[in-house]
């Protein structure tokens, strides 16, 4: 080996400094570990300050009437919340903070295909978010038209509309960026001997997740173009008074945001997928069937973005179909819940902190799921429709779902980042306490929802009053325990204990290097002769 | 498979995952344009004998002209990178040159036809265009999205191949290592290949 390849080796990835120090050596680093660390950071960042505006909001909603804050304000609040958590936390959540760090590593690769584009689309990633806050501060006042930005509402307000979809435009160019990456890695860079159905299943969330990002973001890049031309131009695409129709604004919103819905869920569920076998050192079962399920849910999800418009007015035909498929599409992520279960079955289960949040992810998400199989039924839905059912639905999906899995992925390679381990039994409390949490903030939301509670609404009748308040009540629980779960990680990440290479008996490639890993992971790239989890 | 897994080690380079993602990023391009397209379909079903009527209004002899003009270009791009791996470096610099030539040409010519368009008060938000059927209005509507859409493509075409231009005269780009310039040949397919679609459907189809 040449004397500036053995370099490479000398130290952890964390200490490894090149050319430059202190923070620059990780502003200017294109290490996918690095990076995949500088993106937990930004969107733990975010995340909290999307946490604190839906605290304030579920502080404005404990009685009817103003309690903090006046009805334009809480407009833009729920607005900027679900700018925040939607394009800044959740699409990126997953896929750019362990896409980055362990999917090179789990397909024994050195790094990413292009590491200077990765870096660039993490600077995209920042510039995008910066926009998007800046359009809260900016003269006109924050965006009010909802996360959807919805026309012609969002072609004619004269809040601050343009820097927001800007920010959500640079978001997404990011976003297919990083999936161009992946992509590519994940068809070059694979070790020799590891075919596709020798990749652990995370690589396979990830891989059909990042085919999601590179075909459906475009789309709604356009869209969020033709809004900033139909604003500054007046040309008239969604403008009735014009000829356009808004309907087709919609339709072209959802069929890249339906789509993502699965960017954020799928990585998820890949995270899952090597949390289980790990706590359960069992081999996990149906292994083609979990990878398959990923690319069905990517490709069918293309398809159903019509249920978001049951009442929008749609063709019979269409109606129907749109409801059909979206009943198919329920039945891969099915099939995932069942093959998960099965492994646990006859397991050696090991009832440690990241499976904990894989059992909650796995009951959160099933009623998230079936939720959204009211929704998916034509006579259902149009009962519940914008109503806080939806609200409901939509959180045990995303954060019932891809938020818990996000946890448990952190508490599952934490050793793995940082050659330390937090405190298991802070951890554990933590995770049942933002369980319990999270059930009294959202579960009363289905309730109401079903006996009339409009989304959205500022204000609201007295008898709904008794759920919000339990619903407050919730978000408070659920933020303790997320206070206890930050702490302790971040005080793990320097003084924890040290971890050994591989402190869960895991099979797959991380967790045969070192923790942390070296620079360029490999000293020797390995051979793959089977199939990942053979446990022994 | 191996040895190009040593030559990523050793020289982090690797031309196939170049194209690749060059490859990709191409769906994604027509994917942006296929929002556009698809708003056309609709409106055009919608609007039928208006669009057919605003398309009348077009000079279809500007973009004859720029269809000849990009078809050449993309000829002379392809013709660069051959003459590139065959080692002819300042033919290649020279067909690079004329590529970048056309792009300008078509360009110009496009500043004419917007320029004659907005002499006739047709542009989005215009007075006149306000008076006009709705169809009309989403026909001009589109016809300035679009093609200013793929004119800043032609911008960015061009400046990419000036950069490729610059490389190859220094000395980075050559007959061993082509991939950058392959690249940007690709590229500008993608953008002779859009304005293939867009001419007929805006100026032909009647």
């Amino acid at each position: 080996m040449r004397a500036e390849v053995q370099d490479f080796y000398r130290g952890t990835y964390l200490e490894n400094t090149g050319r430059y120090k202190g923070i620059w050596a990780w502003l200017t680093s294109t290490d996918h570990k690095r990076i995949g660390l500088m993106y937990l950071y930004a969107i733990s960042a975010f995340f909290i300050v999307g946490v604190i505006i839906g605290l304030l909001m579920r502080i404005e909603l404990i009685a009817p009437g103003k309690t903090i804050v006046e009805p334009q304000a809480y407009n833009g609040l729920f607005t900027v919340h679900g700018i925040i958590m939607i394009f800044m936390v959740v699409i990126p959540g997953l896929s750019a903070t362990f896409g980055n760090f362990s999917l090179p590593i789990m397909i024994g690769a050195r790094d990413v295909a292009f590491p200077r584009l990765n870096l660039f689309s993490f600077y995209l990633f920042l510039f995008g978010s910066f926009l998007a806050i800046l359009s809260q501060f900016m003269r006109h006042g924050p965006p009010d038209t909802g996360w959807t930005f919805y026309a012609p509402y969002s072609t004619s307000t004269g809040t601050n509309v343009i820097m927001a979809t800007t920010a959500a435009f640079i978001l997404g160019f990011s976003s297919i960026l990083t999936g161009l990456n992946f992509i590519v890695t994940v068809h070059r860079l694979r070790a020799p001997g590891m075919t596709f159905f020798r990749m652990p299943l995370f690589p396979w969330a990830i891989y059909a997740t990042a085919w999601i990002q590179l075909l459906a973001t475009p789309v709604v890049g356009i869209t969020l173009l033709m809004i900033i031309a139909e604003r500054l131009f007046h040309i008239g695409f969604f403008d009735p008074a014009l000829g356009g129709d808004p309907v087709l604004y919609q339709h072209l919103f959802w069929i890249y945001s339906h789509p993502a819905v699965y960017i954020m869920i799928l990585p998820a569920m890949g995270v899952i997928t090597e949390i289980i076998p790990t706590f359960c050192q069992r081999k996990v079962y149906g292994y083609k069937a979990i990878a398959l399920s990923s690319v069905a849910i990517a490709a069918v999800g293309y398809l159903v973005w019509g249920h978001h418009m049951y009442t929008s007015g749609m063709s019979g035909k269409s109606l129907w179909l749109f409801s059909f498929l979206t009943f198919v599409v329920a039945v891969p992520s099915a099939i995932k819940v069942f093959n998960w279960l099965a492994t646990m079955y006859k397991g050696s289960i090991d009832m440690k902190p990241p499976f904990l949040f894989a059992l909650f992810f796995i009951f959160l998400f099933t009623i998230g799921g079936l939720t959204g199989l009211v929704l998916g039924a034509l006579a259902t839905n149009v009962h519940v429709h914008d109503t806080s059912f939806v609200v409901a639905h939509f959180h045990y999906i995303i954060f019932g779902g891809m938020g818990f899995a996000a946890f448990a992925a952190v508490h599952y390679w934490f050793p793995k980042m940082y050659g330390r381990m937090y405190n298991i039994k802070q951890a554990t409390i933590a995770s049942i306490i933002m369980f319990i949490g999270f059930n009294l903030l959202y579960f009363p939301q289905f309730i109401i929802g079903i006996e009339g509670m409009p989304r959205r609404y500022y204000d609201y009748f007295p008898q709904f009053q008794p759920a919000q308040i339990v619903s407050t009540i919730g978000g408070f629980v659920l933020a303790a325990g997320l206070v206890l779960m930050f702490y302790n990680l971040i005080r793990s990440a320097r003084k924890g204990e040290k971890a050994p290479a591989n402190p869960w008996n895991g099979t797959t490639l991380e967790w045969q290097i070192p923790s942390p890993p070296p620079l360029e992971n490999f000293e020797e790239i390995p051979h793959i002769e089977g199939k990942p989890y053979n446990f022994k | 498979m191996e040895h190009q897994a040593k030559a990523h080690l050793l020289e982090h380079r690797d031309d196939e995952a170049a194209k690749l993602g060059m490859w990709l990023f191409i769906f994604t391009e027509i994917l942006l344009f296929g929002g556009l397209f698809l708003v056309y379909a609709v409106y055009r079903a919608m609007y039928h004998t208006q669009f057919h009527e605003a398309s009348l209004e077009l000079n279809v002899v500007f973009g004859a002209v720029n269809t000849i003009v990009l078809l050449v270009s993309s000829m002379a791009v392809a013709m660069a990178l051959t003459a590139l791996q065959e080692n002819k470096v300042k033919l290649s610099r020279q067909l690079i040159w004329l590529t970048v030539l056309c792009a300008l040409i078509f360009m110009v010519n496009k500043y004419f036809e917007w320029g004659a368009k907005f002499e006739h008060d047709i542009y989005p938000g215009s007075e006149l265009l306000r008076k006009l059927e709705h169809g009309h209005i989403l026909y001009y509507g589109l016809y300035f999205a679009m093609t200013g859409l793929h004119a800043l493509h032609v911008t960015v075409g061009m400046i990419i191949l000036i950069v490729v231009e610059r490389r190859i005269k220094a000395g980075k780009v050559h007959a061993e290592k082509f991939v950058f310039l392959e690249n940007a040949a690709l590229y500008w397919h993608l953008v002779d290949l859009i304005w293939i679609f867009l001419f007929p459907l805006l100026y032909l189809i009647t």
